[in-house]
């Protein structure tokens, strides 16, 4: 195993310093002189044809300086999966239709914001109302009301995944079970607002400060639905107060402000509030899904035929991805020598679900993990011993879906057994008292081109200085993640520097080198972290090649880069500071200054992702028999994320995981009353606090990646999905109360309990 | 109508005149060009626009600014002592990685300083129970539990020192 200096450290991250002292900037703390403040009119019906819109009595109002809607822009419709351009079936503001409530309906931009809010109330629009569905029920009834012409069922997007003979597999099966499980939306919840700013020059170019996850892709879309050329928008990300895949695509605020910029020439601005985001803004997919699968006696797993419906929502949003992964994430975990997935994207009339944390993993699942516990309990084997019965290995090929690399799944299960000391735990808790388990394997990034780069999928460029310094520009974007300093750790240890010799410049499309696909998918690591190794090689051939013409070095030496010096591995005294290395370089280069690129695409990967990453968990709850309260102890995390590159910082992300996905299993959901959501405040929908949180303990398995930068991979976003099922599973060992529709509300378990021992009566 | 207000912020004196709507946060974050006070919510649930007010936490989103006149504000601008990059709270914060997108992070740390002045050897569940108003959507908390238990730690061995010295 290679030794390293910096990767693998607890190190702070250099940004946190500007964090802690309230100096970082983010998108709602820029000022620009002679700016307008923008707000969004929202449609207040869930589906409805628009008949008329009068402004004239906004525009009048002083200070207002700008209104526009749907007929003032351009027709063009935007999406993320540029690839296929039927999917893209949003325009910024609503031209025909609204399509759930909050459609985003037409826009001011005042001197100030209480004007500008002022002014929504002036504008009038005649809407002619339309029946609405809110289910996907209703939206795939014969019959039902159409969302899109363009897709007379309500179904946007479909896919089809089989591989063996899943009829055959189940006819050898000794034991089949199905289930349909259902879960539901829940909101990111990041903490800082959606804002964006933005100014157009007096040559008519665009610069947008914005709260963003993929600043690239902003660019692109942006471009395209102002019909300008892309290199004539340029986007800027600020700090980010977190994204969660919540901030991925195109905004109708972004397109908003750089319209209005365009049309009034002065910078706008566009902050939503709490409740914007809440009742309007994108969320995790509820899905349905249907689940059947076929064991061997022996609890060998011989088929499993899978069927999901994606409630979308009014737009496509990250709908298509979401639709294609879940079914990817169905064929994971478990060998199934046979597997059928059939999945589809459903319109309705409610607010658009996108991409967030997990990206179809935790619906996928809980749907799996879930069944395995049940399967388990009625095979009679340990739900542990079960998965490692069927375990992935390093090395399985799913065919179209995956090749496995590097895998420590099964070690993941037994090290989570050990910690937990789950074979005395599962038989001698106390009463009311419930251990369960689950697991998830997850991506390091998606390989399928949807959104049609040109470019290479990440890029990185390093410039190094005599002052033996260097600096780092890349366009992944640090959403509050750490991906600048885990860069900044790669590339440290890369040239032999340390932290504080580098500099980071990241996600600014026009000083950052194209491109990078942005924060989703857990990409970020791998490919802009091989990136950066790329362009450090290159750096590091021209350093050896100064300095083995300095010390007439035979070409068999290997050359190092290694605190702060270059040399000669066998012969450290012939080296030289890594200052002095640069400037020779460019000495011979005669002034030219020393830079590389470097990029990484992924290759020969299969559809899916270059690697994944697998995880056990264990939670431990006490369910309070009385109310129904669910209480979760302790949890307990082993997983495999390959080299680690920030052990602080891939903890951080696992409590992150736990936090979110806590809320998820327990207290999170939207309330909604004929497609209006009505928890729009944090008092009302409820993400866990400080005091909600159990004890937490993990172990890193020890794996490593050989498609990985330094043998890293993903960590953090797949740890989103094993805790529901893990509660679900301790709530049902505690009460008996069985769990196959989220989240699992006091309600729900009292029920179950009066249900269990309604059995139990009849039974005796 | 507007108000005329004097107040004091991190220190320095403000004479300001205010529309009777506005929040503290709108006047320290618009007027002041204070963006380190930051906004989540304006419900007054997430705890990120938490500032101290002559000593008090409060939440600046739903403080009138007229309500303010004569007070001493302290938002994080004004945290670390004159003279000093960080003070223990903020070095805590940094050091024990409780830090990722940083949006809570003002607010937690005016919450925990509220805390620790009143409470120097505050419990873990006091600690949790103390920042149950301050939301935070990244870290899980644990880790800024532990920078408050740090920075506990570190300020009474300052007070210790300090009054060794004397
Ligand atoms: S912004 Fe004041 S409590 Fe959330
Ligand atoms: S660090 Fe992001 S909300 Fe707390």
């Amino acid at each position: 195993m290679r030794e390293f200096s910096v990767v693998g450290k607890d190190i702070p991250r250099p940004d946190a310093w500007l964090k802690a002292t309230g100096k970082a900037v983010y998108t709602d703390d820029i000022k620009l002189p002679g700016m307008l403040y923008g707000k969004l009119l929202r449609s207040p019906l869930p589906h409805a044809r628009i008949v008329n819109i009068d402004v004239s009595k906004a525009q009048a109002l002083p200070g207002v300086k700008c209104v526009i809607t749907g007929q003032d822009i351009p027709k063009v419709k935007y999406g993320n999966w540029r690839l296929f351009p039927a999917t893209q079936d949003e325009y910024a503001l609503a031209i025909d239709k609204v399509r759930f409530v909050g459609d985003e309906v037409a826009a001011v931009a005042a001197i100030d914001p209480d004007i500008a809010a002022e002014a929504l109330q002036l504008i009038e629009v005649e809407y002619e109302e339309l029946p609405p569905v809110f289910d996907i029920e209703s939206a795939l009834k014969e019959g039902a009301p159409v969302i899109h012409e363009e897709s007379p069922n309500n179904v946007s997007v479909t896919r089809k995944i089989e591989y063996g003979d899943v009829e055959e597999g189940f006819s050898k099966a000794d034991y089949v079970r199905e289930d349909t499980f259902t879960v539901h939306a829940v909101s990111h919840a990041y903490l800082e607002p959606c804002s964006t700013v933005a100014q157009c020059d007096l040559d008519g170019r665009i610069t947008l400060w914005t709260s963003t996850q993929t600043p690239y892709i902003i660019q692109c879309l942006l471009a395209s639905t102002l019909e300008m050329r892309e290199n004539d928008v340029r986007v800027i990300k600020p700090y980010v107060g977190g994204g969660f895949g919540g901030k991925m695509e195109l905004r109708p605020w972004e397109f908003c402000a750089a319209f209005m910029a365009k049309l009034t020439g002065r910078p706008v601005k566009f902050t939503l509030t709490r409740e914007e985001e809440l009742a309007t803004g994108r969320r995790r997919h509820p899905m349905v899904i249907y689940s059947k699968v076929g064991f061997k006696k022996d609890g060998t797993l011989v088929a499993k035929d899978l069927k999901i419906s994606l409630d979308g929502g009014g737009y496509n949003s990250m709908g298509p991805t979401a639709t294609f992964l879940c079914g990817n994430f169905g064929a994971m975990l478990y060998r199934y020598p046979n597997y059928r997935f059939f999945g589809q994207h459903v319109y309705t009339n409610k607010p658009p679900a996108g991409a967030m944390r997990g990206f179809g993993a935790p619906q996928s699942l809980f749907a799996t993990e879930t069944q395995m516990n049940m399967a388990a309990e009625e095979l009679g084997i340990d739900p542990i011993e079960l998965r490692i019965k069927n375990a992935m290995v390093e090395g399985d090929v799913i065919p179209d879906v995956a090749t496995i690399s590097s895998c420590g799944f099964i070690d993941s299960l037994k090290e989570a057994a050990r910690m937990s000391n789950w074979k005395k735990k599962r038989k001698s808790l106390a009463p009311g008292e419930g251990i369960g388990v689950g697991c998830y394997s997850f991506i390091s990034g998606g390989v399928f081109n949807w959104f049609n780069t040109q470019y290479p999928f990440s890029a990185a460029e390093v410039r190094v200085f005599s002052d033996g310094t260097a600096h780092l520009l890349t366009m992944a974007s640090d959403i509050g993640q750490g991906s600048d300093t885990a860069l900044k750790q790669i590339l440290a240890e890369e040239l032999g520097l340390e932290m504080k010799d580098i500099r980071v410049t990241s996600a600014d499309t026009a000083v950052t080198p194209q491109a990078d696909l942005g924060t989703w998918g857990s990409r970020v690591t791998l490919m802009a972290g091989n990136a950066v190794i790329d362009a450090a090689k290159k750096i590091k051939e021209k350093l050896f090649g100064a300095v083995s013409a300095r010390f007439n070095l035979n070409v068999i030496y290997d050359m190092e880069c290694k605190g702060g010096r270059v040399y000669a591995k066998g012969r450290p005294d012939r080296g030289m500071s890594f200052g002095e290395a640069v400037a020779m370089v460019q000495k011979a280069q005669r002034g030219e200054p020393l830079v590389a690129r470097g990029y990484y695409t992924p290759r020969g990967k299969g559809l899916v992702t270059p690697a994944f990453s697998f995880g056990a968990q264990v939670a431990h709850v006490a369910v309070d028999q009385e109310t129904g309260k669910v209480e979760v102890k302790k949890i307990w995390t082993a997983h495999d994320c390959g080299t680690v590159i920030n052990p602080m910082a891939a903890e951080g992300q696992l409590e992150g995981s736990i936090h979110m996905a806590l809320g998820y299993a327990l207290s999170e959901q939207f309330v909604m009353d004929k497609g209006k959501t009505l928890n729009t405040t944090f008092l009302d929908y409820k993400i866990p606090a400080a005091m909600d949180m159990p004890q937490s303990k993990s172990a890193i398995v020890d794996t490593y990646e050989p498609e990985g930068p330094m043998g890293a991979k993903e960590v953090g976003e797949g740890l989103v999905s094993p805790t529901a099922p893990a509660i679900a599973e301790a709530v049902y060992h505690a009460t008996g109360y069985r769990c196959k529709d989220l989240p699992i509300t006091p309600e729900k378990i009292l029920k179950g309990l009066r249900d269990t021992k309604k059995r139990k009566r009849k039974r005796s | 109508m507007m108000h005329k207000i004097s107040i004091k912020v991190n220190g320095d004196l403000y004479v300001l005149s205010v529309e009777p709507w506005k929040t503290l946060n709108q006047v320290l974050r618009e007027d002041l060009n204070l963006t380190g006070t930051k906004l989540g919510c304006g419900t007054g649930d997430c705890g990120a626009c938490t500032v101290l007010v002559d000593g008090r936490s409060v939440t600046s989103c739903l403080t009138l600014a007229v309500e303010m006149d004569g007070k001493e504000i302290l938002t994080v601008e004004g945290l670390a002592p004159a003279g000093e990059e960080l003070h223990p709270i903020q070095r805590a914060f940094v050091e024990k990685g409780a830090i990722q997108c940083g949006y809570c992070t003002p607010g937690m740390e005016l919450s925990a300083l509220y805390l620790l002045k009143n409470n120097p050897s505050p419990s873990e569940a006091e600690i949790r129970e103390a920042l149950s108003g301050n939301l935070c959507r990244c870290t899980g908390y644990n880790k800024i539990v532990e920078a408050v238990q740090w920075a506990a730690k570190e300020l009474k061995a300052e007070k210790s020192k300090s009054t060794r010295s004397k």
